[in-house]
């Protein structure tokens, strides 16, 4: 059985930079991950990452910005850890190689993003979540003796002690199909988001809420899961996402009309309001018949001097011209609102701690919460670095803490019966699986999006549960161990229900309108009543619901203007 | 929507059976991907058809394969253009990538791209009809393979890309701000940043064809990232490391082929030739593949005669000299006798045409002005250097390339 002090699940940003910050203080860390690591999500974050570094601006208008751009839903002191850590934590990722993008003088050089004050995100092209973490998997290779790497490892489970601690995990090696019970003293969810429940989404098919579920599944708390935010700018149809980067640069959004649209939602900062903002007021333009006969608005980066498109915005040249067939250099793209990113996730603290003992949570799978109603651009690198790292050096503190008991072997076989029971589910006894989630994806994204209500919210909630029990007899072709992509799709099929059912409980739950939650039924933010986070936790016939304050310090709730 | 036909090349490692080809009719807009239709086959028909895949916007780098013999990333590449090509093979009668009748050895590398042959003309979709070519889907080459279009990449891929220290070594305390650099040397490495380690160039790589052992255009263009990067303390002992390595930077044929594949525009080839001069410029100059001898020769040749005299460039390749036609030094001599093997092999296949191509110094001269006019091009850049780097300069049709000197043409015409 593997053994490991700190065993970090998921190799995107959070969870590299959690096994690197955990083997910097001395214990033996494992991190493993169901696609080999520089496969993660977080390499599809382009436009960059935030901090006030820039002599002039301050970690108090970055923490303030982001604030803001939660609607005040965002936890204050842990948006102050945030931002007031980041410069050390830029200047960290330059010392290790990253390929900062650098000023005439040679020094870190920033570009603008929306809802924020200052010119504070500093980026590599738009290739930043990959550099950052292709230059985070170098230092994985470095560091190889004190990180053991298990690549292509897929969890089913966490595993407990009787105490109910959080021991281990179960584990399947996708090479071979054998299965495996990791012990660990701590154990670190940094598995990412889950977008995969909606369709379109900017999201990677692995995307899935395996974290999200699995600590929901052993009785942790989730936070924040109806807030999930539409990004204003994918590709119709396919669902790929344009980076903000390009609005950073100074392109337009127009309508079919020609009209720069902005000007009616958010007269001084346009474009670069907050994404909520944004994708709220394309949606309109598009409802209400002013956009492009398929479904879409325009975005207009021909405004951009080409030479810097060239140079910054080079990624989205290829997007553009592989997946829509647009030269962006000389035309508008049409684009729209997408799924993108969840800012709830597994509640935690300021190390990353969550309820269950022993059992952290990192990156787009916690919910700290620093994003609240709505992530700020280029903040999502930041929160994978910065919890990452402290959930790393906390993890490690409490394997040093003691020996504690070990995870019961019963969770093994557990799991492997499970497995068992999936494969020998014979053909036609029930849907396919990638029926099941077709139906999911196609049902979240019509009444589970931008503009919500009671109805559909309920409609959704209400197919979401159907499917569970339609889950439960879908059958898999594949009945092998090697590789077996069949067996491991219908486990993330329930993750991402157990994802939607919670979602949909939360949207239902918040009668008012906060950042991404936006209900047409209830279209004021009323912080009298619902200035408090949403609580989730398992109980006998699905998520029971509490609440918690909102931790303010020094930021009064106000009203928002972009 | 249109119909197309995906022939792919399976392979299930626990049915006992060896590789086959197998059709699946998928129905999609043509411009979506070769991958969206790979899943489709795999939603709607057989759940076990194997393919890593991940991100569908070719940033995540699980998709590596070969469509219509070309290895690329099934997300890149849209379906109706597939299809388009493989009609038009069809049509030229190029052999297809591979006979339908050849079979893997399970568990050995498959085929690359050299091993063309056989033909597809058990297939019953092509029989006349001409829009019925199907898209050949297979496993990318250079990698064994694992199950259907999965390959082993750790043994291949990650162990080159490990051999090449592939992390930054500065030397002494980190500054307390970050290092200051030229702007523009962070641009010129972002090209080999932008890889992410899919494996097309590795797969599409003749040179690794030959000769497994070859460090390959992906571990080399990461060796790049740190030569270039003036942050790095350990230039000069990486590009001794990689030009005294057999298998190293003068392993590569300059085919091209990994600029063709790689679906991210590094041009691993480019960062093979980067590391090439960087040597030069270090004085790493005394490898024993003799791979800067050669390049100095080729150099010094073109400079001199305008054309290239294969023989004499073997000769010069071993010991710098070119003091006279047939006056080679003893090295010279040394490393002429060791080729004798390969120079026969060269005549006995007929790369060599004319046994008098051999004999140093007798290479038949170009018609015309030719070698004055390919002199005064290598004079032309040699004043003008440029390096080509996407990301500085962008794919911009409307950039123009600086006039030629005129005056400079005209003293050699």
């Amino acid at each position: 059985m593997p053994k490991h002090d700190v065993l970090v699940i998921g190799a995107g940003l959070a969870g590299q930079r959690a096994a690197l910050a955990a083997a910097e203080q001395g214990v033996s860390v494992g991190i493993l991950s169901k696609v080999h690591p520089v496969r993660s999500h977080s390499n599809a974050a382009q436009g960059g990452i935030n901090a006030a570094l820039n002599p002039g601006d301050s970690w108090e208008s970055h923490a303030f910005d982001t604030v803001k751009g939660s609607d005040y839903l965002g936890d204050q002191d842990a948006i102050s850890i945030m931002c007031e850590e980041a410069p050390e934590e830029i200047l960290h990722l330059e010392h290790l190689g990253v390929t900062f993008h650098r000023n005439e003088e040679g020094r870190l050089g920033t570009r603008a993003f929306g809802g924020a004050s200052a010119a504070r995100t500093y980026y590599v092209a738009d290739i930043t979540g990959q550099a950052i973490m292709h230059v985070l998997y170098e230092q994985l290779m470095k560091h190889s003796e004190q990180v053991a790497r298990y690549e292509e490892w897929f969890c089913t489970a966490l595993a407990l002690d009787e105490e109910g601690e959080c021991r281990g995990v179960v584990t399947r090696n996708v090479a071979d199909g054998s299965m495996e019970l990791f012990e660990a003293k701590a154990v670190i969810l940094a598995c990412g988001g889950n977008g995969q429940v909606w369709k379109p989404t900017t999201n990677a098919l692995i995307c899935t809420g395996d974290g999200i579920a699995m600590a929901y599944r052993v009785g942790a708390k989730l936070m924040d899961m109806e807030m999930i935010q539409y990004h204003p700018t994918t590709l119709a149809g396919k669902g790929f996402l344009i980076t903000e980067g390009a609005r950073g640069e100074g392109a337009h959004l127009l309508n079919a009309k020609g009209e720069r649209f902005m000007e009616r939602y958010a007269p001084n900062k346009m474009e670069l309001a907050s994404r909520d903002v944004v994708s709220r007021a394309e949606q309109t333009e598009i409802d209400e018949g002013r956009g492009f006969p398929d479904g879409t608005v325009a975005l207009d980066i021909t405004v951009v001097p080409k030479k810097r498109v060239h140079e910054a915005l080079r990624e989205i040249v290829l997007v553009g011209r592989d997946f829509a067939g647009v030269d962006i250099t000389r035309e508008p793209i049409h684009i729209k609102p997408g799924n993108h990113y969840t800012m709830g996730g597994v509640k935690t603290d300021v190390d990353g701690r969550t309820d269950v003992p022993g059992l952290y949570a990192a990156g787009e799978t916690a919910c700290v919460s620093v994003h609240g109603g709505n992530r700020l651009g280029a903040n999502s690198l930041l929160d994978t670095l910065i919890f990452g790292r402290r959930s790393g050096v906390d993890a490690a503190a409490r394997a040093k803490r003691g020996e504690g008991s070990r995870p019961s072997r019963e969770a093994l076989e557990a799991e492997q019966a499970q497995i068992d029971a999936i494969a020998a589910r014979e053909k036609g006894s029930g849907r396919r699986v990638s029926e099941i989630k077709l139906e999911l994806g196609t049902t979240m994204d019509a009444k589970v999006a931008v503009f919500r209500d009671e109805a559909g919210i309920a409609e959704a909630l209400e197919t979401v549960r159907r499917l569970k029990q339609e889950a439960e007899s879908a059958y898999v072709d594949d009945k092998g161990r090697i590789f077996n992509q069949d067996l491991l799709a219908a486990i993330e099929l329930g993750y991402m229900l157990d994802n939607a059912e919670c979602t949909c409980v939360a949207a239902l739950e918040r009668k008012e309108s906060r950042g991404a939650q936006y209900r047409t039924d209830f279209p004021e933010r009323n912080d009298e009543e619902w200035l408090k986070h949403i609580d989730l936790q398992l109980a006998d016939d699905g998520p029971e619901i509490s609440y918690s304050e909102v931790t303010i310090t020094q930021w009064e709730p106000e009203e928002r203007r972009y | 929507m249109a119909e197309y036909t995906l022939k792919v090349r399976r392979y299930q490692p626990e049915s006992g059976q060896a590789a086959y080809w197998e059709e699946f009719k998928v129905d999609l807009d043509p411009s979506l991907s070769v991958l969206d239709g790979l899943l489709q086959a795999k939603d709607r028909d057989d759940g076990s058809l194997a393919v890593r895949c991940s991100c569908r916007a070719a940033i995540c780098g699980s998709c590596g394969m070969k469509v219509n013999g070309s290895s690329t990333l099934g997300c890149k590449t849209q379906i109706g253009e597939a299809h388009e090509q493989a009609n038009r093979r069809q049509k030229e009668d190029v052999p297809p990538p591979m006979g339908a009748d050849e079979e893997y050895k399970p568990g050995s590398a498959a085929p690359g791209r050299g091993s063309n042959g056989g033909s597809i003309s058990d297939s019953p979709a092509v029989a006349g009809a001409e829009e019925a070519a199907p898209i050949v889907i297979e496993p990318m080459g250079n990698m064994p393979v694992i199950k259907d279009l999965i390959t082993d990449m750790e043994s291949t891929h990650w162990t080159k890309i490990r051999r090449v220290t592939p992390w930054l070594l500065p030397h002494g305390e980190a500054p307390e701000r970050e290092y200051v650099v030229e702007p523009e040397s962070m641009i010129d490495i972002t090209q080999s940043m932008a890889c992410i380690q899919c494996g097309a160039c590795v797969s599409s790589c003749l040179s690794m064809e030959a000769d497994p052992d070859f460090i390959g255009p992906a571990a080399l263009a990461k060796a790049y990232r740190f030569v270039g990067d003036p942050r790095d303390a350990e230039t000069k002992e990486r590009l001794h490391d990689l030009a005294h390595d057999p298998h190293g930077i003068y392993d590569c044929t300059h085919c091209f082929s990994c600029i063709d594949a790689c679906p991210k525009g590094v041009a691993p080839m480019d960062q093979i030739m980067r590391l090439r001069r960087a040597a030069a410029e270090e004085g790493v100059d005394d490898d024993p593949n003799n791979g800067a001898n050669h390049v100095t020769a080729f150099v010094r040749m073109i400079e001199k005669k305008g054309t290239n005299d294969e023989a004499l460039l073997v000769q010069e390749s071993h010991a710098l000299g070119l003091k006279g036609k047939l006056k080679p030094s003893k090295g010279a001599i040394e490393g002429l006798l060791k080729s004798l093997p390969t120079v026969l092999r060269a005549i006995k296949t007929g790369k060599a045409r004319s046994p008098s191509k051999v004999i140093p110094g007798v290479h038949p001269k170009l018609p015309g002005g030719s070698q004055d006019e390919v002199r005064a091009i290598y004079r032309h850049a040699e004043e003008h250097r440029e390096e080509f780097n996407l990301y500085i300069k962008g794919e911009d049709e409307d950039f123009v390339e600086p006039e030629p000197d005129e005056t400079d043409m005209e003293e050699t015409a």
